[in-house]
């Protein structure tokens, strides 16, 4: 396993979003695909997810049903409303800022001063 | 749409509490589930696999508390823990909640009952439609409230601010309804009245301004709902019939609501009867004379838009108008407005004073409550550091831990409120059916029942004082460092340093001193009060009431009766002097009258010499009621219309109209209507209208020489009976020998000075009652407060006490370690309230008679009071620091 970062804090929340925009996910799931985008380099301690998971939903942003996992347990499955996807659009495009703005600034030379 | 989403969750949990925890508490598992299932897959058996997920899941107390709270809504929930948490533990230490329950119920329980008397005496106006816009004329800058009836039409007919002016006045009358004749009080009316406030009857009709035609022209009766029921058994057959009032035929016309007790919130009348009738009813008219201002009261409604200031205005310039028009009657015509109820500030200004500040001794009694739960509730907190420590550690977070010691505290304070309350209403309601003058007065009622707003100001003090002192801890919570509690035990704070529970001590020792000095003021006023020199001697002394114009005398025949009256009642034995008087000196008021030097040709109101206190007596009077001559001498029966007119007036009298008592014999002075009256005797100054007021000038003239024998309240003449034997016995005689006279006529026996009691000295005696009601609470709060931390600060210091007991400490040294800092408190908490106490009581002297703050007996008293508190307080810390065993104490630890 590479070396694992800690998250900054809001992080988790545009995660979360991200992974459960790429299908409908359970909790565990939801962590497994953050795993699998990240390259398993974000450190989440399990039990964090579900105070942002249930937070997010009572934002309006997931909207969350029973069903039934691959391995036939009872899980909860997560799935973007349209003001989740929205939110997703808009908290990429300031992290991106964000992202360039800091690689930037941190890529800077003293000869480009 | 996302606060609809928001909302569907707050609904879902609250009404599915249980459902929502369980969904969670099952997706949680689900998720150790799978995830056991993905290590079970990678080769672990599985039980380590199931291990390994709950490990890796992490804490999952803390998580499955965030979750829920994130899922929102936990308000109520949190609360009701908190709630059952705070029970939990004021359940274990039932000393505690009991004595701030009590400290904070008395408190909140005074708060209650200071207000709903203010409520209902101030706040609340009359129980009539639209009592907003209801406002009574006051006149002159000394805002009296008795106008002359001539000038109430002139400003009812001239004004164009009010809807229509009514004037009424309270008289006491006899009403013969066929069987014996009893008194009754009613309420003269003009017959606008129920019209003009918006009354309608219960039965029968009212009379209206149609039903007047000059004097005696509307023989009407309305009865008040209560009479009608007492004295009527609710027979509705009642309108239409006759009864005899004073021996004049009147008609009962209808009833009026229930709920209509009259425009005066102290005394509800028997019934009410058109003004115009003045002479059947009191004997005589005056509605004719503008210069006689009786106690003719007149309010109205305002009209619709119209400011009070506008209307002042508008009275204003009719009253310019009448000045000019009437120099010889009017004069300092300005009005103001003001509430009715109280017989405008006449009552209504010494209530407002007094019951305000009341109320701010009251609200000190809360304030010094709160310190002291402030300060118990500080110990408690350090007591309870440990567990705060660990619960800090477990991960609560602080304001968690504070939000449950807030909800303690204002559990506390409305448990404190809610048995306040009640308190309050059981002794409100007491005093609502108390009759303070069933004597003189059956009738004066003290309406203080609580309504809505008195329960929503017992609510919001006790949650206020609730979060007031349960923020004393805060800092103590806020700055608890976990580890260090957890390891070395109890924080030892180092050094002898002042802590905010000591301050709040002192400041509510100081609060409660205040209190102790002012009610031992009140009490020392009162029985200096009681003691002092009326200018008359009220013990041993019998007021008889012999009600003549109600038994149908007339002008003439009043004078030979009365004479007749005092001859009869001379010659019971037992009896010594006896003299009659118009009204008594400290009678609910006096009648007053201006004289003039006889020097002055233009007898304007402005050009008076004095406006003295007038009492029409009968020669004995000066014998009876035991006053000195200072210098002249007495009238006699031979001072009557024939002889020349003749006065005796009182020191104050004739230092302002003649320089000095001396020269006052012999010495002349005029009345308004031009009469000169020669002074024969120079008599003490006493009290007259009040027992605080400044010495007054007052004469007074032979009854035998005043044109009529004007009404007073219930009876026409009082004789003042000098007596040395059981009044009982007496009174007795006194009563059959007068019914011999006249079977017909109503008469009335009372000791003087407990007329006194019930009447000029009731002011005092409420007061000082009431102080001394607030006095008590301040010293057992005291007591409640020193006893607290004396007590705790010797159970936080029983192992040193031991330690030094084992040592060899002698008894003087261990109560001096103990009780040391807590006595300390004490004197400096007494000396600044004492000091403040003394200032405050400045106030009290308007009120209480006498009442001086600068008295050597008060100044001990308050200094020994304290000290006696303190010895109390402490008595029981001190046994207990007394009996320490050291060696029990050392082999605990």
């Amino acid at each position: 396993m590479a070396e694992q970062a800690q998250l900054l804090p809001g992080t988790l929340d545009l995660l979360i979003l991200k992974a459960v925009s790429l299908g409908p996910l359970h909790g565990y799931g939801v962590l497994l695909r953050i795993g699998q985008i990240s390259d398993s380099a974000l450190l989440i301690e399990q039990g964090a997810l579900y105070p942002a998971l249930f937070r997010l939903v009572r934002q309006g942003l997931l909207k969350a049903s029973w069903g039934t996992s691959e391995n036939n347990r009872r899980a909860k499955f997560y799935e973007l409303t349209a003001a989740g996807r929205k939110r997703l659009r808009d908290e990429t495009e300031g992290w991106n800022r964000l992202a360039t703005a800091i690689a930037s600034a941190l890529a800077a030379q003293p000869e480009e001063i | 749409m996302r606060a609809l989403a928001w909302f569907r969750c707050l609904i879902a949990k609250f009404f599915h509490r249980s459902e929502v925890a369980d969904d969670m508490e099952a997706e949680l598992r689900s998720h150790i589930q799978l995830r056991a299932d993905d290590l079970e897959r990678s080769g672990l058996d599985r039980a380590e696999a199931e291990r390994r997920a709950r490990i890796e899941f992490g804490g999952y107390e803390r998580y499955r508390q965030e979750s829920h709270e994130a899922l929102g809504g936990n308000f109520i929930e949190t609360f009701l823990q908190d709630m059952r948490f705070s029970l939990r533990t004021l359940r274990k230490s039932p000393g505690f909640t009991l004595v701030a329950v009590f400290t904070l119920a008395l408190a909140i329980g005074a708060n209650a009952v200071v207000f709903s008397i203010m409520n209902a005496l101030i706040l609340r106006p009359l129980h009539v439609p639209h009592a907003e816009s209801l406002y009574a004329v006051e006149r002159g800058s000394d805002q009296a409230i008795n106008h002359s009836f001539p000038d109430y039409v002139d400003l009812r007919d001239r004004n164009r601010s009010f809807e229509d002016l009514v004037a009424y006045n309270v008289n006491g009358a006899a009403l013969d309804t066929g069987h014996n004749p009893t008194s009754a009080w009613l309420m003269e009316v003009t017959a606008n009245y129920f019209d003009a406030l918006g009354i309608r009857p219960y039965l029968g009709r009212f009379f209206h301004h149609s039903d007047e035609h000059g004097p005696n022209s509307a023989p009407y009766i309305v009865l008040r709902y209560a009479y009608w029921h007492s004295r009527f058994q609710n027979d509705r057959s009642v309108v239409g019939r006759v009864v005899q009032l004073n021996k004049h035929p009147f008609t009962i016309l209808g009833v009026a609501p229930r709920d209509f007790q009259g425009t005066l919130l102290f005394l509800a009348p028997d019934f009410w009867v058109p003004i115009v009738n003045q002479e059947q009813v009191e004997g005589l008219n005056v509605l004719n004379e503008r210069g006689n201002r009786g106690i003719i009261m007149v309010m109205g409604h305002l009209k619709r838009g119209v400011a009070p200031a506008q209307a002042v205005a508008d009275l204003n310039s009719i009253g310019s108008y009448l000045e000019k028009t009437y120099p010889k009657d009017d004069s300092h015509m300005t009005f103001s407005l003001t509430t009715p109820g109280l017989a405008g500030d006449w009552l209504g200004g010494l209530m407002r004073e007094f019951l305000t500040g009341l109320m701010l001794l009251a609200g000190l009694i809360l304030l010094a409550a709160c310190a002291n739960l402030g300060s118990l509730f500080a110990a408690r907190a350090s007591d309870r550091s440990r567990e705060i420590a660990l619960r800090l550690a477990l991960g609560s977070s602080r304001r968690r831990i504070l939000r449950q010691v807030f909800t303690e505290a204002v559990l506390i304070s409305l448990v404190g409120g809610a048995v306040g309350s009640a308190g309050s209403v059981v002794l409100l309601r007491g005093l609502s059916a108390w009759r303070p003058f069933s004597t003189v007065a059956p009738n004066m009622t003290v309406p203080v029942d609580p309504d809505a707003r008195v329960y929503l100001v017992a609510l919001v003090l006790a949650v206020a004082s609730g979060l007031l002192f349960g923020a004393v801890p805060v800092r103590q919570i806020l700055r608890t460092n976990p580890y260090e509690v957890v390891k070395s035990g109890l924080l030892r704070k180092g050094g002898r340093r002042i802590t905010v529970r000591d301050l709040l001590l002192v400041a509510q020792i100081s609060i409660c001193a205040v209190l102790v000095t002012s009610s031992m003021v009140a009490v020392r006023g009162l029985v200096r009060s009681l003691r002092s020199n009326f200018g008359f001697e009220p013990r041993n002394a019998m007021l008889v009431g012999a009600s003549l114009s109600t038994s149908g005398y007339s002008d003439e025949s009043v004078s030979a009766m009365q004479k007749h009256l005092i001859d009869t009642v001379q010659a019971v034995p037992g009896v010594k002097a006896v003299g009659s008087v118009d009204r008594p000196p400290l009678y609910f008021g006096a009648n007053t009258a201006i004289v003039f030097t006889d020097k002055t040709a233009d007898l304007r109101p402005s050009n008076a010499a004095a406006e003295a206190m007038l009492y029409n007596i009968s020669p004995g009077y000066f014998d009876a009621a035991r006053t000195a001559l200072l210098a002249g001498g007495y009238f006699t029966w031979h001072d009557d219309q024939g002889a020349p007119r003749v006065a005796v007036v009182n020191r104050e009298f004739a230092s302002r109209v003649f320089g000095s008592p001396t020269s006052a014999v012999g010495g002349i002075f005029k009345r308004a209507d031009g009469t000169r009256i020669e002074v024969i005797g120079v008599a003490e100054d006493g009290k007259y209208a009040s027992v605080t007021e400044a010495p007054q000038p007052a004469m007074f003239l032979p009854t035998m020489q005043s044109p009529y024998a004007r009404g007073t309240h219930m009876t026409d003449s009082t004789l003042v009976v000098r007596i040395d034997r059981d009044p009982q016995q007496i009174s007795a005689a006194i009563k059959s020998a007068l019914r011999e006279l006249d079977p017909g006529m109503p008469v009335t026996i009372q000791m003087w000075d407990k007329q006194l009691n019930d009447s000029a000295l009731f002011a005092s005696r409420m007061a000082t009652l009431a102080l001394g009601v607030l006095g008590l609470m301040g010293a057992v709060l005291s007591i409640t407060g020193i006893f607290g931390m004396a007590a705790y600060s010797v159970s936080k210091r029983l192992r040193e006490l031991g330690i030094r007991v084992a040592l060899g400490a002698q008894r003087a040294e261990v109560l001096q370690a103990a009780l040391g800092r807590p006595l300390r408190l004490l004197a400096l908490g007494s000396a600044a309230g004492l000091i403040l106490g003394l200032l405050a009581t400045r106030v009290l002297a308007y009120i209480v008679y006498g009442a001086t703050p600068r008295d050597p007996l008060v100044l001990a008293g308050v200094v020994l009071a304290m000290a006696l508190l303190g010895l109390v307080a402490t008595w029981i810390p001190a046994q207990r620091a007394l009996s320490v065993d050291p060696l029990i104490l050392l082999r605990e630890e």
